[in-house]
C-alpha cells in the first residue's frame, strides 16, 4: 500500500471504477406487458422512474388502473389452461430458457438495476442477477418432479397468482415470484414496485424472446391503487406479496373474505447475536454486512445487535472504524460499498427514525462522508445506548441504520431477541457449536445465519414467523404456496 | 332403597386446572327430549386470555420437549382415554348419538391420538430438508410450531372433531385453546380430564366451553395467539375470523371434514400450524482436495 496517502477519514484513496452504463437499455417509455404485448395504459398515464443517485429521470413508466389489471387477470386467466396443460418438462424447458437468457444478459440487467434502485453495481452484478437466474433455472427443474416434492399427495396448479414486489431487490424478487408459480403450473400478474419498474420490463422482453406463451405473465406497473386492483380483482387465486407488515395486514384482510390463497412476506427488526466467544472480527464484517448490505433495505437486515456486554467496548470500537472505511456514493462505481437511498419519501423515513433515536436518548455515530450534492444519502449509521423500548429498536427503519444494545446470559438475549411482532431472520455469532444449536433452535425466526449473514439461495426457503408473513419462498417448501392438492 | 346419582360438574379446563368460568355464566345444553345435560360454563373473554397466557407459558417447555417423550405423552392420553371408554360413550348416548355411533366415535378418537403420537417424532424427517446450496455452507430447513393455537372445534361431533384438531397441533409441537362443541360439550369436558391425568404439562391444552358466536372474535383478534384452526364451514365465520387475523398476521387454517372418516387423518394437518426454519452455517472448507476426502 506504500505511495498511497491515508486520508484524515481513514479511507485509502481509490480512483474511480464506474462500470459503463451503456449497456442497459432503457426506452424513453414503457406500457404495460400484456398477453405478450406491450400496451398502452388505458387512461394514458405514465409516471417518471428516476435514477436515486442522481434523480435524473430515465424513463417513463405507465400507470395500470383497474381496466388494465382487469385486462392482464383475463389474459393470464385465458393462458392459464394451455399453460396448466402444457407437459411439465417443457414447461420446465421454457424456465431453464429464461435462467440462460438472464444470464447471458446479465450485466445489462445489473446496470438497469442500479441506475433505476441505486444500489451498488457489485451488489447487483454479484448477487441479484445472478441469483435470479438461479433461481429459474433451480425452479426449472421442479416442474417435472412436483409429486415428489409432497408425500401421498398430487399437486395440482391454483390458478392466475397476483405477485406485488417491493424495490429493494427488484429483479430477484420477480424472480423468487414467478419461478415457483410457473413451474407449478400458474399463470402470473406480477406488479413492480413503483420506483423500481424497468428490470421487470426488461424481463417481459426477455419473456418475448424465450417464446414464452402470451398471458403466461404478464406486468402491471404503478403504485398502491394499482396493487389495491389486483388485489381485489374477482379473477385472481392467489396473492404473493412481499413488502411492510402494514400493507400485508391490509391485504390479508381485504381477502378474508374470499377463496384467495395468499402467500406474505412482510418487514423484519432481525437480532444480530454477537457472544464474547466471538471471532470478533469476522463478527464485525458480517454485523457490517448484516445492515449496511443494500443501503440496509433488507426486510431481514439485521437492524438490532445485541453485543454480550464484556466485549461491548471492543465491539463497538472496531464497528465504528469499520464504516468509517465503507465507501458511500456512486452505485456505479465499482468500488461502492453503500449506494444511494432508492427514494426521496425513503430517505424521509430513515432521517425520521435518526431523529427519533437521537431524542430518545441513543448516541448515534455517523462516519463523515463525502456525499454527492444530488441524490437521496444516508451514511452508514449506528445507535449505542439503545434500550428495547426506543422506537428505533422496535420499528423497522429499512434503512442503514442499527440499534446496538448490551446482554449478559444467553437467557436474557434470547427474550430480549423474541420479544417483538416480528420473526423473519436472526443471526448468531460464536465459536461454540452446542450455543449456536441453542440459540438456532430457541429464535423465533424463519432464517437463522449463524457466523454468517444475508446469504440467499435459491435452494434454501426464505420466510418469516408471526408478523413477518407466512409462506416460504425458495427451495421445496417454496413450492407449496403455488399448489393445491 | 334405589341409590341417587352423583352427577358430574363440568367445568372449563385452563393452565392444568379445572375452574369454572371467571364470568359465573353458565348454560344449559339438553337432549332431543328436552332433558337437561349439564349447566356448562359460558366462558367469556376474560377466560379465553386466561388461557392464552397459560398456552404462552407452557409453549416454550412443549415445544422444545425431545418428540420422542411428547409421542409417549399423547400415547399416554390415548391410554387414559380407553380406561374411559363407557364414559365416552354414555356421554355420546345422552348427547343423542346411537350406541353404535357412539362407539365408533370413542375407538375412531383412540386411535386418532396412537396415530398422531405416532407421527410426533416422526413428521420432521419428513418435511425437513439438507438444501444443496451454492456457497460453502451447511444449511437445513426443519418445521416448527407456530405457537399458540386456537382450535374452534367441530360442532357436528362431541369428540372426534376435537381430538383430530388437539392430537395434530399438540403433536407439532404447539399449545393449544380449544373452544368445545356448543351444542355438545360434554365429552370435551371429559377429555380435559384424560389429558389432566396423562402427563401434559398445564397449559398445553386448555378446553373452553361456551358460545362460538360470542368467542370467535376474540379468538381472531387476540393478539397473542399465532393460528387458530376453524373446523367448520360458515363463510360468515370464517371470513369474520381472517379478517380479525390480519391484526397480527394470525395464520387461519379451515376445514370442512368428516372428522368421522377415518381417513381425515394425515401429516399435513400437523404441517398446517408448522414454520420451517432454515439455518445457515459457513462450512470451513467444501470440496474435494487431496486423497483423505
Amino acid at each position: 500500500m506504500a505511495g498511497k496517502e491515508k486520508k484524515e477519514s481513514g479511507l485509502w484513496e481509490y480512483s474511480p471504477a464506474p462500470e459503463s452504463a451503456s449497456i442497459g437499455k432503457i426506452a424513453p417509455k414503457y406500457g404495460l406487458f400484456i398477453d405478450g404485448k406491450f400496451i398502452a395504459p388505458a387512461k394514458g398515464r405514465y409516471f417518471p422512474s428516476i435514477n436515486p443517485a442522481t434523480e435524473a429521470k430515465l424513463s417513463m413508466i405507465a400507470e395500470a388502473d383497474a381496466a388494465d389489471v382487469d385486462k392482464a387477470v383475463k389474459a393470464a386467466r385465458k393462458a392459464f389452461g394451455s399453460w396448466s396443460r402444457l407437459s411439465a418438462s417443457e414447461r420446465g424447458k421454457y424456465l431453464y430458457r429464461i435462467a440462460r437468457m438472464i444470464q447471458e444478459r446479465a450485466r445489462e440487467f445489473a446496470v438497469i438495476e442500479t441506475l433505476d434502485g441505486g444500489k451498488p453495481i457489485r451488489e447487483s452484478r454479484d448477487i441479484d442477477i445472478p441469483l435470479a437466474a438461479a433461481h429459474f433455472f433451480y425452479y426449472a427443474g421442479w416442474a417435472d418432479k412436483l409429486e415428489y416434492a409432497f408425500p401421498n399427495r398430487k399437486p395440482k396448479p391454483i390458478g392466475v397468482a397476483g405477485q406485488i414486489i417491493p424495490w429493494n431487490f427488484p429483479l430477484l424478487m420477480a424472480a423468487w415470484k414467478i419461478a415457483p408459480a410457473l413451474a407449478a403450473g400458474n399463470t402470473v400478474v406480477l406488479k413492480p414496485a413503483e420506483t423500481t419498474s424497468l428490470t421487470a420490463l426488461k424481463l417481459a422482453e426477455l419473456f418475448s424472446d424465450c417464446g414464452l406463451p402470451p398471458g403466461v405473465v404478464n406486468i402491471v406497473t404503478g403504485a398502491g391503487a394499482t396493487g389495491a386492483a389486483l388485489v381485489n380483482h374477482k379473477g385472481i387465486d392467489k396473492i404473493a406479496f412481499t413488502g411492510s407488515t402494514d400493507v400485508g395486514k391490509i391485504i390479508q384482510k381485504a381477502i378474508a373474505g374470499t377463496t384467495k390463497k395468499s402467500t406474505l412476506e412482510l418487514g423484519g427488526k432481525a437480532a444480530n447475536i454477537i457472544f464474547e466467544d466471538a471471532t470478533i472480527d469476522q463478527a464485525v464484517e458480517g454485523i457490517v454486512n448484516g445492515i449496511y448490505f443494500n443501503q440496509g433495505h433488507v426486510c431481514c437486515a439485521g437492524s438490532r445487535l445485541f453485543v454480550q456486554e464484556s466485549i461491548h467496548e471492543e465491539v463497538v470500537r472496531k464497528l465504528k472504524h469499520r464504516i468509517k472505511s465503507l465507501r458511500v456514493g456512486d452505485p456505479m462505481d465499482k468500488n461502492t460499498d453503500v449506494g444511494a437511498i432508492n427514494s426521496k419519501a425513503q430517505l424521509e423515513t430513515i432521517q425520521k427514525y435518526v431523529r427519533l433515536g437521537k431524542e430518545e436518548g441513543a448516541e448515534i455515530f455517523q462516519p463523515s462522508c463525502n456525499l454527492p450534492d444530488k441524490g437521496f444519502w444516508c451514511p452508514p449509521t449506528l445507535f449505542t445506548n439503545v434500550s428495547q423500548s426506543h422506537t428505533i429498536a422496535r420499528e423497522e427503519i429499512f434503512g442503514p441504520v442499527l440499534a446496538i444494545q448490551t446482554f449478559r446470559t444467553e437467557a436474557e438475549v434470547i427474550a430480549k431477541a423474541n420479544n417483538t411482532p416480528f420473526g423473519l431472520s436472526a443471526g448468531v455469532w460464536t465459536d461454540k457449536g452446542s450455543k449456536i444449536f441453542n440459540l438456532t433452535s430457541k429464535l423465533r425466526a424463519g432464517v437463522v445465519w449463524a457466523n454468517t449473514y444475508n446469504k440467499f439461495d435459491p435452494v434454501s426457503p426464505f420466510g418469516g414467523y408471526k408478523e413477518s408473513g407466512f409462506g416460504r419462498e425458495g427451495g421445496l417448501h417454496g413450492i407449496l404456496p403455488y399448489v393445491q392438492f | 332403597m334405589a341409590r341417587l346419582e352423583v352427577l358430574k360438574t363440568y367445568k372449563i379446563f385452563i393452565g392444568g386446572k379445572f375452574p369454572r368460568t371467571e364470568s359465573g355464566r353458565y348454560y344449559s345444553p339438553r337432549d332431543k327430549k328436552g332433558n337437561l345435560l349439564a349447566n356448562v360454563c359460558l366462558c367469556s373473554r376474560k377466560d379465553l386470555r386466561e388461557s392464552v397466557v397459560a398456552a404462552r407459558s407452557a409453549f416454550g417447555g412443549w415445544s422444545t420437549r425431545s418428540a420422542f417423550n411428547r409421542s409417549q405423552i399423547l400415547y399416554r392420553i390415548a391410554e387414559m382415554m380407553e380406561g374411559r371408554r363407557t364414559q365416552f360413550i354414555d356421554e355420546l348416548i345422552k348427547q343423542g348419538a346411537t350406541a353404535s355411533a357412539a362407539k365408533k366415535e370413542v375407538d375412531l378418537a383412540v386411535d386418532r391420538l396412537v396415530y398422531y403420537s405416532g407421527w410426533c417424532d416422526k413428521f420432521q424427517q419428513v418435511f425437513s430438508s439438507v438444501n444443496p446450496v451454492n456457497s460453502s455452507h451447511f444449511n437445513f430447513s426443519v418445521p416448527e410450531p407456530t405457537g399458540v393455537v386456537g382450535l374452534l372445534a367441530d360442532e357436528k361431533t362431541s369428540l372426534a372433531g376435537l381430538v383430530s384438531g388437539i392430537a395434530a397441533l399438540v403433536a407439532g409441537g404447539n399449545t393449544v385453546i380449544a373452544l368445545a362443541s356448543e351444542s355438545k360439550p360434554l365429552c370435551a369436558v371429559t377429555f380435559s380430564e384424560v389429558i389432566a391425568t396423562s402427563d401434559v404439562p398445564g397449559g398445553v391444552i386448555n378446553i373452553l366451553t361456551g358460545s362460538k358466536k360470542e368467542l370467535l372474535e376474540h379468538f381472531g383478534s387476540h393478539m397473542d395467539i399465532n393460528a387458530v384452526v376453524y373446523q367448520g364451514n360458515s363463510n360468515e365465520e370464517l371470513s369474520q375470523l381472517r379478517s380479525l387475523a390480519s391484526n397480527n398476521v394470525k395464520r387461519i387454517s379451515s376445514y370442512d371434514k368428516d372428522w368421522m372418516d377415518t381417513a381425515q387423518q394425515d401429516p399435513y394437518f400437523i404441517m398446517d400450524a408448522q414454520e420451517i426454519k432454515t439455518t445457515w452455517h459457513p462450512i470451513e472448507n467444501i470440496g474435494s482436495e487431496g486423497s483423505g476426502y
